[in-house]
């Protein structure tokens, strides 16, 4: 999940250009709108919402009422990216996945990126996220992170285009492409019309890719590979994507109760007795994976899987040990990554970023902490950070004593400012600030992705956060040609 | 499939089961209360209901008198009887939203539906429904989801464990229904000639909706006999323990797998018992004996499905 900043300049707007022009890609659209009577918009927002609450497209929250159910709310004005705009981010993105996979096959190989000085040893090793078990161990094609989401956001440069700025990556068990599919489907059924005057690149093929790439990266051997999905069960927050991934490739969506290791094969119990399991697509973390390589107490994993995973009896995607790439302390060296093993400047930019345990960069963050994003290295969701320029006095204090007590723990970042998209709100269409998540699939030789991705926004007026957690919607996201 | 998925499927059918019968049965005692003469104190009746389903300790507990009112409450609705109507259609829900991927739209909006609408009623609510309509819509409610399963269900092993579970739990009700009530109407060595028998063995075919099944089939006076043999025997009769194994023996024959051998030939054995039985050998060994014989068959086959195909239970 990331978070973004807080807008100091004018933001810039994805519809309309510095003069208050539409934008050529916004054009057909705009038409429409104009032509379209209000109340006829209003009814097909009740009627997504009444949809979206019959299928249960839900996600659930932590700590809000027992984690009760909710509706992210879906935004009908969709966010348009032009397709020669798009082909620019996929060749950025396909690039910094690659460098990203390739760093985590060396650090848990050769550490050659180590050696060479790039990287501050001890800022690996000393991460928790480093997996020592993964050490040595061979994983198919080299891939730790088939599936990444990368989130983007574009930024308003001096000259008033817009940049593109990676402030995230999600390494792990990124979420959301369910949205991404759901909100297609949604908009496709409100205004088929719409559709007529666009060229809309199609996303619906995503669980098509998705079972490819983990049929790419089965065992090697392996002829007719079975794919599973795992679950931490139904009360898990992502739980509605977990069951509909499964039931869109038509795999098997499994508990770790489902499973057992014979032997250091996996198995899965069936009404046909066990079955062998080739490839998991877990969206379960790292720590509760297997009660006997981590945490003991988890009830969630499997025992003994790490080590059917050790002998390369079964893949895992991702991999074990993939968030020492995504930490937000590794994120400032992933350009270097870029440089260091593909020999390519990056596309694709970082947002700047000061280290706090670095006395320079500390002394100077805590001089302009009004002003400045200050996160924290583990933190997710849009907690655990402070947004300078939206903070009280007593609030900007208050965090200044946490980061005294532990700079390490902090990175911190100028406040972008982030780009807007016309959005229904209560008073009728305003901007509001978005952000970008595609889903990036490495498999085999190939990093495919459909076009586009999740777009979130930020609902409340003026707000950065987009995180669903924090009342953030979404918007379907097209790339038009 | 997956073992677990097959597990829910079999126990949401088991439970929607379970409570359709529950049910049947209440709506029996209910409507012979309301015979003027016929019931005697009454008390022998919900008594008896309260055996059928196990429930005489756990009802005592709650020092409930015994009266209508308080045992339809806690058959239909007490929270803490596991087995209340109300729970039935709870677990039921609960299986089926674990499945949802396997379900088809209409059986998930069934299930979900129907609970939905249970959810709320407390016992003041149900002071002020009618009993009998209320009765109707758990039936009606089970029927749809039968109906809508086999409907709109692809027919592959899911489907067949989610009908394992009703012929089982169908096998089970069925038997306890006709071992409770028969003895409770049966006082011994006595015959069935007047009109309250009349009405009281009358009402028993009712609840398994086997009162025009009995006239068509018999032509002759209700006997109690008679009516064992078509509970019990009868195969073309839908709630008989005979029809119940016929589907058993079918579904275990298609999902059969290399563990399930014991189980195919426990279920067929059972079978062949209810295929090859006759009344007289039935009531030689006294038809209480058989039918509770018939029950512990039931439940260890349960287990037997349980340890070969879905979740593992413990057996003692």
């Amino acid at each position: 999940m990331s978070e973004a900043t807080r807008t100091g300049a004018k933001p810039y707007d994805e519809m309309h250009s510095a003069d208050g022009a539409v934008r050529p890609h916004y054009q057909p659209y705009e038409r429409w709108l104009h032509e379209m009577p209000r109340e006829l918009i209003e009814r097909k927002r009740s009627e997504a919402d009444i949809a979206f609450h019959r299928v249960g497209i839900t996600f659930n929250v932590y700590g809000a009422e027992g984690g009760k159910e909710r509706l992210i709310p879906f935004d009908l004005l969709p966010r348009i990216i032009p397709g020669s705009e798009w082909r620019e981010l996929e060749r950025g993105l396909a690039q910094r996945v690659r460098a990203l996979n390739a760093f985590l096959a060396d650090i848990y190989h050769g550490q050659e990126i180590l050696r060479a000085g790039r990287i501050p040893a001890d800022q690996i090793l000393d991460n928790a996220q480093f997996r020592p078990e993964m050490k040595g161990v061979k994983v198919p094609g080299g891939l730790y992170s088939m599936i990444a989401g990368i989130d983007l956001v574009r930024a308003a440069g001096a000259d008033g285009k817009g940049e593109f700025f990676v402030l995230e990556d999600n390494l792990r068990v990124p979420s959301g492409v369910s949205y991404m599919l759901e909100n297609r489907k949604m908009m496709m059924r409100l205004f088929p019309d719409l559709f007529s005057r666009y060229h809309v690149q199609p996303v619906d093929h995503y669980p098509d890719l998705l079972l490819e790439t983990l049929r790419a990266v089965a065992p090697a051997g392996v002829v007719d590979p079975t794919v599973v999905v795992m679950t931490p069960g139904a009360h898990n927050s992502a739980y509605f994507e977990h069951s509909f991934l499964a039931q869109q490739m038509g795999v098997e969506l499994v508990e770790g109760q489902d499973m057992f290791v014979q032997d250091d094969v996996l198995y899965m119990r069936t009404t046909q007795g066990p079955r062998r399991v080739d490839v998991i697509y877990r969206r379960i973390d790292d720590d509760f994976l297997d009660p006997l390589a981590f945490r003991a107490d988890s009830m969630l994993g499997v025992p003994g899987l790490m080590r059917a995973y050790q002998a390369g009896h079964v893949t895992l995607a991702n991999a074990v040990g993939t968030g020492v790439a995504d930490d937000k302390s590794i994120y400032p060296y992933v350009p270097e990554m870029v440089r260091f093993y593909l020999g390519e400047e990056p596309i694709l930019n970082n947002v700047p970023t000061w280290m706090l345990r670095e006395q320079d960069d500390l002394a100077y963050v805590l001089d302009r902490l009004p002003e400045l994003v200050v996160k924290e290295v583990h933190g997710a969701g849009g907690y655990g950070m402070l947004v300078g320029p939206a903070s009280t006095k007593a609030e900007i204090e208050d965090f200044r004593q946490r980061i005294l007590a532990a700079p390490e723990k902090y990175i911190a970042q100028p406040t972008l400012s982030l780009s807007t998209c016309p959005t229904f709100v209560e008073a009728g269409i305003a901007p509001r600030h978005i952000d970008l998540r595609p889903f990036v699939l490495s498999g085999g030789k190939q990093i495919r992705m459909v076009p586009g991705g999740l777009t979130r926004v930020a609902l409340k007026e003026g707000s950065l956060v987009v995180n669903s957690s924090q009342g953030g919607g979404t918007k379907d996201t097209w790339v038009v040609d | 499939m997956l073992s677990r998925t097959a597990d829910h499927l079999y126990w949401m059918a088991r439970y929607t089961e379970r409570a359709e019968n529950t049910v049947r049965m209440l709506d029996v005692s209910y409507r012979m209360s309301m015979l003027p003469g016929v019931n005697g104190d009454g008390h022998a009746d919900w008594r008896a209901i309260l055996d059928i389903s196990e429930l005489t300790d756990a009802y005592a507990r709650t020092g409930r008198p015994l009266s209508p009112r308080d045992v339809i409450e806690f058959v239909l609705l007490d929270r803490d009887n596991l087995s209340s109507v109300w729970n039935c259609l709870r677990a039921a829900r609960e299986n089926a939203h674990a499945v949802r991927g396997k379900l088809t739209s209409e059986m998930w909006e069934t299930t979900n539906t129907t609970w939905l609408e249970i959810r709320e009623l407390t016992p003041a609510r149900l002071q002020d429904m009618d009993l009998g309509a209320f009765f109707e819509w758990v039936k009606f409610r089970s029927h749809l989801l039968r109906g809508v399963t086999v409907g709109t269900m692809f027919h592959d092993d899911a489907f067949q464990f989610a009908r394992l579970g009703t012929f089982l739990e169908r096998a089970d009700n069925t038997a306890r229904l006709l071992d409770v009530k028969y003895h409770a109407l049966m006082p011994a060595g006595e015959d069935v000639h007047n009109a309250t028998d009349y009405y009281r063995w009358g009402s028993l075919l009712r609840s398994v909706s086997a009162f025009e099944t009995y006239r068509q089939v018999y032509r002759d006076v209700i006997t109690p006999h008679k009516v064992a043999e078509l509970l019990m025997l009868n195969d073309a009769m839908p709630r008989s323990l005979h029809a119940c194994l016929d589907e058993i023996v079918d579904i275990l024959g298609q999902v059969a797998n290399s563990r399930s051998c014991e189980t195919t030939r426990k279920a067929g054995a059972l079978h062949a018992s209810l295929h090859y039985g006759s009344m007289d050998d039935i009531f030689a060994v006294g038809l209480h004996e058989s039918l509770e014989k018939f029950l512990a068959c039931i439940n260890k086959l349960g287990d037997r499905i349980s340890n070969d195909f879905l979740m593992p239970v413990a057996t003692p």
